[in-house]
């Protein structure tokens, strides 16, 4: 089968798909792709299955050699593409032959990239997922190494096909992150909540794939102890001094600090792509409305097919 | 019991708020329920101390048929669910304790005014109920810790723990599995794999342990790296 050798992974490569089933009582971490959005049209663009695993480049810096012929989609940040040293678009397919080199230059906007193949990316699987999780140093499920072999699971040739102008995200624009109250909110003060929704918060140098610390104006925590319990992706967790800390894919399955609420998952995607420094808001949400957003995503990826090279048409 | 929605896929069955053994049967129980009978629906459900997250898939299913699901299951599991305290498997882990891996075992001894004989003595005779599994893959809450050797984290946690430490942190007790940065204080070293990839964890919630005292030699071949 047709695959990339690696040459340079960058600051990060990793293998993600939608994360594990059924391992998180055993303490291990869920993963997946950190930004829903990229991940699903990476995929759509080659009419993959959902699951299938995508490569996630964290700041560019990545190259590669193809062993043989292949489609490929790159979508997410906006990298400087580069295919036999000649300047690319993101948000399309590509093919490559034998011995073309592909490389990722650090993005001027967002963080990461996602990089499909046909059928997606054969590797390791643990709980039906193929994602690494880097800081649980599994054999095989850490990273991407240089000079490593990755392989796709078909050698199907895609079509030429473009992700659609109306799609394609500004990871510069304001946020602002919906956030359904949970977990302990109600035992947050009403200034504390006040806070979280009327003042800016940064983002700090201090983000993973475990979580994004942001600094601002502090949220008095609850005076309160509190036993461990299970951490949903976005958990908004307020430690003692008060500095938001979001709770990404790569969070330990328990914890014991105290949470205002619950990011939504695709304001969490649309956060993993903003850089250290950047402004974002929150505002509290419903949970029927946070959900009605994420099931017409879905449904969006799930019941539409392609008509042309450009267009999308409901199934 | 109630059961709230924590996030746009998740809920958090509250079976309690107060740290009690007797939950965890019903905990588990619960668990057990929920995966066989509802089956499709849940990408992955997180037993802990008083609590149940379920995540539930939003491709089949929506809220309110999740907890329309989940509410008669838990009609089912009343306080006659909770087991006895002797019951779940019972797990055996060898334990080197001493200094030379025990980074923290005279701090504990000095803190309790107890010698080290006695701090080894106190851990290794309760047996211990694994409350919930969290922190890294394989890691399992330990408890209860006798009082008198129960110690609060380091102020500072360490930027490695080895693999195979025993730390105790207040009354709880455990096993880092792997090589990561931590806060407990470490008493000795268990040279037993907790996680590995083709068999996963060792230990399960519910399940109880029994911590045995073994020399350097015994720790040595059991295959523990000092």
């Amino acid at each position: 089968m047709s695959g990339l050798e690696v040459h340079d992974t960058g600051l990060r490569a990793t293998l993600q798909d939608e994360g594990r089933r059924h391992g998180q009582h055993l303490g291990l971490a869920v993963g997946g792709a950190a930004d829903l959005h990229a991940f699903r049209w990476a995929n759509k663009l080659l009419d993959n299955p959902r699951t299938s695993a995508c490569l996630e480049v964290l700041m560019g810096g990545f190259s590669a050699e193809a062993t043989g012929t292949m489609s490929i989609a790159v979508t997410g940040a906006a990298s400087r593409l580069f295919i036999n040293d000649r300047r690319q678009s993101l948000w399309r397919t590509h093919t490559l032959h034998a011995g073309d080199t592909i490389s990722l230059e650090p993005p001027s906007n967002g963080l990461l990239n996602y990089i499909a193949v046909p059928g997606g990316w054969q590797g390791n699987e643990l709980c039906q997922s193929r994602s690494m999780t880097p800081r649980e140093g599994l054999p095989g499920l850490t990273v991407i190494e240089p000079d490593q072999l990755i392989e796709a699971t078909s050698s199907d040739v895609a079509p030429e096909r473009h992700v659609p102008q109306p799609f394609l995200p500004d990871y510069a624009a304001p946020l602002t992150l919906n956030v359904i109250p949970g977990y302990q909110h109600t035992a947050f003060s009403h200034d504390a909540r006040r806070t979280l929704t009327t003042r800016p918060y940064t983002v700090t140098q201090q983000i993973d794939r475990m979580g994004y610390r942001l600094s601002g104006a502090a949220i008095k925590a609850p005076d309160m102890t509190l036993l461990s319990e299970g951490i949903a992706l976005g958990a908004l967790q307020i430690p003692t001094d008060g500095q938001p800390i979001v709770l990404l894919n790569d969070r330990q399955t328990m914890g014991g600090y105290p949470k205002i609420g619950t990011v939504a998952a695709l304001d969490c995607s649309r956060l993993c792509q903003r850089k250290p420094d950047t402004e974002v808001r929150f505002r509290f949400a419903e949970l029927a409305n946070v959900q009605c957003e994420r099931v017409v995503f879905e449904a969006f990826f799930g019941r539409t097919e392609w008509a042309d090279s450009r267009t999308l048409r409901w199934r | 019991m109630s059961i709230e929605p924590v996030s746009e896929d998740s809920v958090l069955i509250r079976f309690g708020d107060q740290l009690d053994e007797q939950l965890t049967p019903r905990i588990l129980a619960a668990q057990a329920r929920i995966a066989s009978q509802l089956g499709d629906w849940i990408i992955d459900q997180v037993p802990a101390y008083t609590t149940l997250l379920v995540v539930y898939d939003l491709h089949k299913v929506d809220f309110r048929r999740v907890v329309a699901g989940i509410e008669p299951i838990l009609a089912g599991i009343d306080e006659g669910t909770s087991a006895p305290r002797d019951k779940g498997r019972l797990i055996e882990l060898p334990v080197y304790y001493h200094p030379e891996v025990g980074l923290d075992l005279e701090a504990v001894a000095e803190r309790a005014g107890l010698t080290i004989e006695d701090v080894i003595v106190r851990h290794s005779a309760t047996t211990y109920r694994v409350f919930a599994m969290g922190f890294a893959p394989g890691f399992g809450f330990m408890g209860t810790v006798d009082p008198s050797i129960a110690t609060p984290r380091k102020s500072t946690p360490r930027q490695r723990v080895p693999a195979g430490s025993v730390g105790i942190a207040n009354q709880q007790t455990a096993v880092y599995p792997s090589v990561s940065p931590g806060g407990w204080n470490i008493i000795g070293r268990c040279p037993t794999q907790l996680f590995s990839l083709e068999r996963l964890s060792l230990l399960q919630a519910g399940d109880r342990v029994a911590f045995r005292a073994i020399s350097r030699d015994e720790f040595v071949d059991q295959g523990g790296e000092l």
